[in-house]
């Protein structure tokens, strides 16, 4: 059904030209652990699209010579003495915890099929 | 309502009691908050015993603060120990943080009382409140249209009388949108001037915990109490600020005005840039001199914002995982029950966001997408930088049209356009507040929006208020 997808059609696809195709979608989805239905990927094909084209406003600036800005207050290694101080209790936390046993959180099997 | 300043200075002078001003506070949420949905939650046991530790104080003879009494609400992205916080997400739900945000405790430290959690955009990523998991939120002068966002719980919470004070989290405008569209003061400090710790993180380089008041006095009122280093936040500066209340009349004869050229043109509505400059003119009869300045970059601020926001929240709801905190649907094994819980868990807008930040991270994409956002980023700030070489403060309009129906922006992009003249200072890191100037042609409310540079809070606030002054003469 790429022909729905219009401008987001799967071939040729360049970084900062504002494509991205349907299976990148779902690669990315994946990456982020999230599952979506077939219709969710059309819509969020065609959605994500707009706003990449949009951010390929920014190839018109010449940047050659721009240092990257990461945060806007220059603090660096911000370090605290060495002392102990108390932290969260235990309990409190593990209380909201979905799941917790023995004073851990448990989760699934990490590896594998569950038995 | 009193004022928070008039109502902090009666119960500290034990001419009104605290417990009396809350329970009126929240007899008012009951009667109408049904219609607005400001709020997600009350907290009520913890607000009685705080109003009732406040008039034992001041019956002891003690002082509870400068905002003794106070009752305010405040945005749910904060946490608040053993009280429900669910950032307006599903994946939230249920959850009772095990611990207070900083400002938080420095609230109810000046005599404050946290009266509840408020609604907001899924993980403050929206700029309507309509993409709450909870219900949108309306707004208070037209009930047909949104409060702005995604502070808009904490907005209309203002706006509709219920609390003098709230407070909000702006991360490419979420403070300042929504007081405008509410007709509220929103204030967003400068960036590390305010502590974050326990606020939820959306973009770690952008947000910014602000207060909303219904006027500039009690919202610098509220700025001092909350602002200050704190060695929880490794983001927070470690400077203490003057108080801005104590210069808050000082007016604005002699300093340097630019209204930004780029922010009063294409795609602003002809009512609110008209506003702005009638804003301009008053600063001048105040005494400034006001000019149009030039910042190119501004117009790259939402392009170069949807790249870096995204993809600095693609890494912090990372944490949402099922595992520690909120909600967990199982699978048979962690990734699957990762992948259950957070499809099921996020809504689509937090699900567009996350994949649009993984995307400019991702291997190959980092340098033009991500890398190229962050050099415009540099862009901004040196413009900026240039510009307050010539001007004490900048004017622009807050928001691009008054409060819009309920519905009427469907496609994120509309949405995002909401943003253009509030994002250059989150990525600046500079502080910038939107103070209610005029009505528009519908006759809804109109903000204006004064930006400073970093740290001049004080400059920001006394403009705010020789505007403010000359807005009520108008009327």
């Amino acid at each position: 059904m790429a022909d729905s997808i219009g401008i987001c059609d799967h071939q040729n696809v360049h970084p900062m030209s504002g494509e991205i195709s349907r299976d990148e979608v779902a690669h990315v989805a994946s990456l982020a652990r999230l599952r979506l239905s077939e219709d969710e990927l059309d819509t969020f094909t065609k959605q994500l699209c707009v706003v990449l084209e949009t951010a390929a406003d920014l190839n018109s600036l010449d940047l050659d010579d721009v240092e990257p800005m990461a945060q806007p207050y220059p603090l660096a290694n911000v370090l605290r003495s060495d002392e102990i101080i108390p932290s969260l209790d235990r309990d409190e936390v593990l209380a909201q915890a979905p799941v917790a046993e023995d004073g851990r959180f448990r989760v699934p099997p990490a590896l594998g099929e569950a038995p | 309502m009193n004022t928070a300043t008039e109502l902090a200075a009666h119960v500290r002078s034990g001419d009104q009691s605290a417990s009396v001003a809350l329970a009126e506070a929240l007899g008012s949420i009951a009667d109408s908050d049904h219609d607005i949905n400001a709020f997600l939650h009350l907290t009520r046991d913890r607000a009685e015993q705080q109003a009732l530790a406040i008039d034992q104080a001041v019956a002891a003879g003690t002082d509870p603060g400068p905002l003794a009494g106070v009752p305010i609400a405040i945005k749910d992205n904060m946490c608040t120990r053993g009280e429900p916080t669910t950032c307006s997400s599903k994946i939230l739900e249920g959850w009772r943080p095990p611990y207070d945000a900083t400002v938080i405790s420095r609230l109810e430290a000046a005599g404050a009382i946290i009266v509840g959690k408020t609604n907001l955009d899924e993980f403050a990523m929206g700029s309507s409140t309509e993409n709450s998991a909870f219900g949108a939120t309306r707004n208070p002068h037209d009930l047909s249209r949104v409060p702005g966002g995604s502070s808009g719980g904490s907005a209309a919470a203002v706006a509709a009388g219920y609390v003098p004070l709230s407070l909000g989290s702006d991360t490419g405008g979420s403070i300042r949108q929504p007081a405008a569209l509410c007709g509220v003061v929103g204030v967003k400090p400068t960036y590390g001037a305010v502590s974050r710790y326990g606020l939820i993180a959306f973009a770690s380089s952008l947000d910014q915990i602000g207060p909303f008041a219904t006027n500039v006095t009690d919202a610098a009122l509220c700025y001092d109490v909350i602002a200050g280093h704190d060695p929880l936040d490794a983001t927070s500066i470690p400077i203490e600020q003057a108080s801005t209340l104590a210069t808050l009349g000082d007016g604005v004869a002699g300093m340097r005005i630019g209204i930004i050229d780029e922010l009063c043109g294409e795609g602003i509505d002809a009512d609110v840039i008209a506003r702005t400059h009638e804003a301009a003119d008053a600063l001048r009869a105040a005494g400034a001199t006001v000019e149009t300045v030039s910042i190119p970059a501004t117009i790259y601020g939402l392009a170069a914002y949807y790249l870096i926001a995204p993809a600095e929240a693609s890494s912090n709801l990372a944490r949402f995982d099922g595992v520690r905190y909120g909600q967990r649907v199982d699978g048979v094994n962690v990734a699957a029950m990762n992948v259950a819980t957070r499809s099921a868990g996020f809504g689509d807008e937090v699900k567009r966001r996350i994949m649009l930040g993984t995307y400019a991270l991702s291997s190959g994409y980092y340098d033009a997408y991500y890398g190229k956002a962050q050099k415009v980023r540099s862009l901004i700030s040196d413009e900026f930088a240039t510009a307050y070489k010539s001007f004490d403060l900048l004017l622009s309009p807050t928001s691009p049209s008054t409060a819009f129906k309920i519905g009427a922006k469907s496609d994120p992009m509309a949405l995002y356009m909401c943003d253009v003249c509030t994002i250059p200072s989150n990525l600046a890191g500079h502080p910038a507040l939107s103070v209610p100037f005029g009505a528009g042609d519908d006759g809804l409310p109109i903000g204006v929006q004064v930006l400073a540079p970093m740290l001049d809070e004080a400059k920001m606030f006394r403009a705010a208020k020789v505007l403010e002054d000359a807005a009520g003469g108008q009327s």
